[in-house]
């Protein structure tokens, strides 16, 4: 009996579980792998036939897979990399009196549905030229909103290491935009 | 007095935790004089949103699915799984 219900949940849910992994994790890979331990983890579980809201009930699943590969792969990345990014200078965006060497501009926001889907092409790219480690803390915080506490125990970090990474992060991605978008 | 690096990172930090009273003094000084940082804190409130809208429009693009490769190998397991006692 348990095996055509399960069909059903992966012919109705997959795709729709598969774009909320893809939209927190950003790729495409890990986004199938939490999809496929979600429907094991459902399979398992003793009262999986009893669900009403079999969406609502895997989502649920899937939250806690996506949050444990981004905890893994942040930890895997973090420790040594974090020490170069600490040390790290920002002479690249202030000159010696800590002035800006190129000056923020006026961002338009786009208001018709184009101009914002051009933007948010544009963010992405920018995103995905972010260092690997530097997007995922990224991603983890704006998006998650995970706590920073949280996220500073996950990585055995110090705060100040994360808010330095999330910095750096915010200041690569910012100037990216602004040479690929407002610039053109 | 801030400098702008300083004034940056400060505003930065403004999204992951809450200023000490002497900091948030410290950066309206600052924001008052400086319409370069005032500009950079704004591009920070439209990047938080953005990146927001960002996954959203992943969530919502029903011509996203998942590749069919995929489907298969996880109705597969599940299969193998359900055959299981």
């Amino acid at each position: 009996m348990t095996t055509p219900n399960m069909h059903e949940w992966l012919n109705e849910h997959s795709d729709y579980l598969y774009r909320f992994a893809l939209a927190r994790l950003r790729d495409p890979h890990q986004a199938e792998d939490v999809v496929q331990e979600t429907f094991l983890a459902a399979i398992k579980s003793p009262n999986f036939a009893e669900q009403s809201a079999p969406r609502t009930w895997l989502t649920g699943i899937l939250k806690h897979k996506i949050i444990d590969v981004m905890r893994k792969s942040v930890r895997e990345i973090a420790v040594s990399d974090l020490m170069n990014d600490e040390d790290a200078n920002m002479d690249e965006f202030f000159d010696e009196q800590g002035h800006w060497t190129e000056k923020p501009q006026t961002w338009d926001m786009p208001t018709d549905a184009l101009e914002q889907k051009q933007f948010l092409g544009v963010l992405q790219t920018c995103m995905e030229k972010l260092p690997a480690k530097a997007a995922q803390l990224f991603l983890m915080r704006d998006v998650h909103e995970t706590d920073n506490e949280e996220i500073c125990k996950e990585l055995n970090i110090s705060t100040t290491n994360a808010w330095v990474m999330l910095y750096r992060a915010r200041m690569g991605l910012r100037k990216c935009l602004e040479i690929n978008w407002i610039g053109n | 007095m801030l400098d702008c690096k300083q004034a940056s990172q400060i505003i930065s930090q403004s999204l992951d935790r809450n200023l000490t009273i002497r900091e948030r003094f410290a950066l309206k000084l600052h924001l008052l004089i400086c319409k370069y940082c005032k500009l950079f804190s704004r591009q920070m409130q439209i990047l938080r949103v953005a990146i927001k809208q960002m996954s959203a429009s992943i969530e919502n693009n029903h011509k996203i699915e998942m590749p069919s490769e995929a489907k298969k190998r996880i109705t597969d397991l599940v299969e193998a799984h359900s055959a299981q006692p």
